[in-house]
């Protein structure tokens, strides 16, 4: 691997860690609110996309009004997801819990596929498609798109949670539901606001990594996987370490496969993800299993 | 739970159960419905599996189509490529897969809840992509054709009919080894680890050790299973073991009420038929099928279906007895 092999694959990563990043941070989001592990969390990236894809192709809608109707649809759902199958099922267990978002999963995967069809789609880039040159490597104008989309949603987070009433109520509901209900913070709605807001920022994800990575009802899963993994590093208590966590996830990867040598070629990049996923929970096995006896 | 062991009603149910079973895969009764009815048992095998494993011992696994599609490919591969007896080859594959299950329990086990889904979820992933990757042993994604008949002596199972009773033999074999283990020491130990973990280690459950063997054991029934579908099919691909496979077992157990062994039979049909005779021509609608009936029956029957409606007539029965010794 030369030096501007290195860089590229170092680029390569950041953007795909981006999406990565973004998973994580919905993972983090509902888990800290309701200490639900969210396994449709990355539907709404596929969603984000899909629905983009569809209302500039089928419906002709311009890409300016197409991009933040598809984050507000998907934010609905998610809302949906919350109020017709969380909340009812509000003193179940954590298996059960499991259960009920797998099957989110698959049934918004389900229909995704059944009405707009289960090939893979390329909304257009947002802007042009020549490369820029980088210190040896090439960047893609829609993966800057893609990196400044996840520095900026991680900042606006930050804002929304350190100074905003709502962010606060949130935070306060994640660090003790019986206080903020003390004080007069509803847990419901602020799980329904988790929800949107999580199924928000996974759409935005979806809708600017689409055009690069290509899209299709089943991109869901991996998405999922992935976030999982990059919020698993920050034992999904911290947002920064969910970003960060995902950016790194994005690199190992992409060096991995650089490495171009027995199991390290691009066919089992998906499973890398997967091995440092099992390698992280079993060293943090420890304190997740205090950590989930707790709660 | 309850003592009903002295009661005649089992043999009142299972006789014509068991004849009815018989007669299916005759060309005057249900025939047609004999290739339908393979699957169930195959599928049956790998829900009991589950059953014991979520519904008993309160353990998440969302990969079980990894060790189903393992025992079917180290079958596959061991009786085509290098032409080993089916049945050694059978043997070979549960004895692996299960040796896999037990290597991989204790550092697996000790994850819970959302952790060990995920990490089951990535376990079959990669053996899902390993099926694919491994093109030069298991054919990659276009799969393996090609693969023997079992056979006794000189009598091969070579038509669906002779396939539907060696199916259901070890199907039935399956379901009453797990009973006698759901109803004995071992059975209560597990429902304990169910209740809480440190309760049972504490009146002396060793709580890691039954985990990694109720895990073992699901691990060779879905290996056998895995290897009766590579003889039946004769051909193996990976897309049958892929994450929605390890899923579609979820749902089954869900509706067979999780916590119930005679109860997988009723998920694997119902979900078989569900996909198979009722949804075959719409597509993507069976999964989204398979996603409704998971979230319906977890929020208002946890227990799973088969056992939630069971319950459910059984307090209708004592209300009616109640009124009626009032009357």
């Amino acid at each position: 691997m030369s030096a501007d092999q290195f860089v590229q694959y170092l680029v390569t990563g950041l953007y795909q860690g981006s999406i990565y990043a973004l998973v994580a941070l919905g993972f983090t989001i509902i888990y800290a609110v309701t200490k639900i592990i969210n396994f449709a969390q990355g539907e709404f990236v596929m969603l984000g996309g899909m629905i983009s894809f569809i209302l500039l192709d089928s419906v002709g809608i311009p890409m300016y009004c197409s991009i933040p109707l598809s984050i507000l649809i998907s934010t609905a759902i998610g809302a949906f997801l919350y109020t017709l199958a969380i909340r009812p099922a509000r003193r179940a267990s954590v298996v059960s819990l499991i259960i009920i978002t797998i099957g989110a999963a698959i049934f918004i995967r389900g229909i995704v596929g059944e009405l707009w069809g289960v090939d893979n789609e390329r909304p257009p880039y947002f802007t042009g498609q020549e490369s820029i040159a980088f210190l040896g490597a090439y960047i893609h104008p829609q993966a800057l798109w893609i990196i400044g989309t996840t520095i900026l949603v991680t900042i606006m987070l930050y804002l929304f949670f350190s100074h905003t009433m709502v962010g606060k109520a949130l935070k306060a509901c994640a660090i003790s539901p019986v206080a903020a209900g003390l004080v007069g913070i509803n847990a419901r709605t602020m799980a329904l606001i988790a929800f949107a807001l999580a199924a928000a920022v996974g759409a935005i994800g979806g809708v600017v990594t689409a055009p690069l990575t290509f899209t299709s009802y089943q991109a869901g899963l991996m998405l999922g996987l992935k976030g999982f993994v990059a919020a698993s590093i920050g034992g999904f208590k911290s947002q920064v370490a969910a970003v960060i966590g995902g950016f790194t996830l994005g690199i190992v990867e992409n060096l991995a496969v650089g490495v171009d040598w027995g199991p390290f070629t691009s066919s089992y990049k998906d499973a890398i993800g997967i091995i440092v996923l099992l390698l992280i929970l079993l060293i943090r096995s420890g304190r997740l299993a205090a950590e989930e006896s707790i709660s | 739970m309850i003592a009903r062991a002295k009661s005649k009603w089992p043999y009142l149910v299972a006789t014509p159960l068991l004849v009815f079973l018989i007669l299916i895969p005759f060309d005057w009764f249900l025939g047609q419905y004999t290739s339908l009815m393979i699957f169930i048992g195959i599928h049956t095998m790998v829900t009991v599996g589950l059953c014991l494993l979520l519904g008993y011992t309160g353990q998440v696994s969302l990969g079980q189509a990894a060790f189903y599609g393992t025992g079917a490919y180290i079958s596959a591969i061991l009786s085509k490529t290098y032409g080993v007896d089916p049945w050694l080859a059978m043997a070979i594959a549960a004895t692996a897969t299960g040796a896999f299950a037990y290597v991989i329990g204790y550092p697996i086990f000790r994850l819970k809840g959302n952790y060990l889904a995920m990490a089951t979820l990535g376990l079959g992933i990669i053996m899902y992509i390993l099926f694919n990757q491994l093109g030069q042993f298991t054919g990659g994604p276009d799969g393996m054709s090609g693969i023997p008949y079992l056979s006794v002596g000189g009598f091969a199972f070579d038509t669906a009919f002779k396939r539907y009773f060696l199916v259901w033999f070890f199907c039935l074999a399956v379901l009453l080894v797990s009973q006698n283990i759901v109803r004995s020491r071992a059975g209560r130990a597990l429902r304990a680890i169910h209740g809480s973990e440190a309760a049972a280690e504490s009146i002396g459950v060793n709580v890691d050790q039954f985990k990694v063997k109720i895990l073992v054991l699901s691990a060779v029934y879905a290996s056998l299973a895995g290897s009766l579908f590579a003889h039946h099919m004769t051909h193996v691909s990976p897309s049958s073991f892929d994450f929605i496979a390890s899923v579609k077992v979820v749902v089954m157990a869900v509706i067979g009420g999780l916590a119930s062994v005679w109860g997988a039979i009723f998920g694997a049909a119902s979900t078989r038929i569900l996909s198979d005779e009722l949804l075959l021509t719409f597509g993507e609608w069976d999964i989204v099928a398979y996603g409704a009936i998971l979230m319906l029956v977890m929020i208002f029957l946890p227990q799973g279906l088969f056992v939630g409606l069971k319950n459910l007539f059984q307090q209708l029965r004592l209300r009616y007895q109640r009124r009626g010794a009032e009357a």
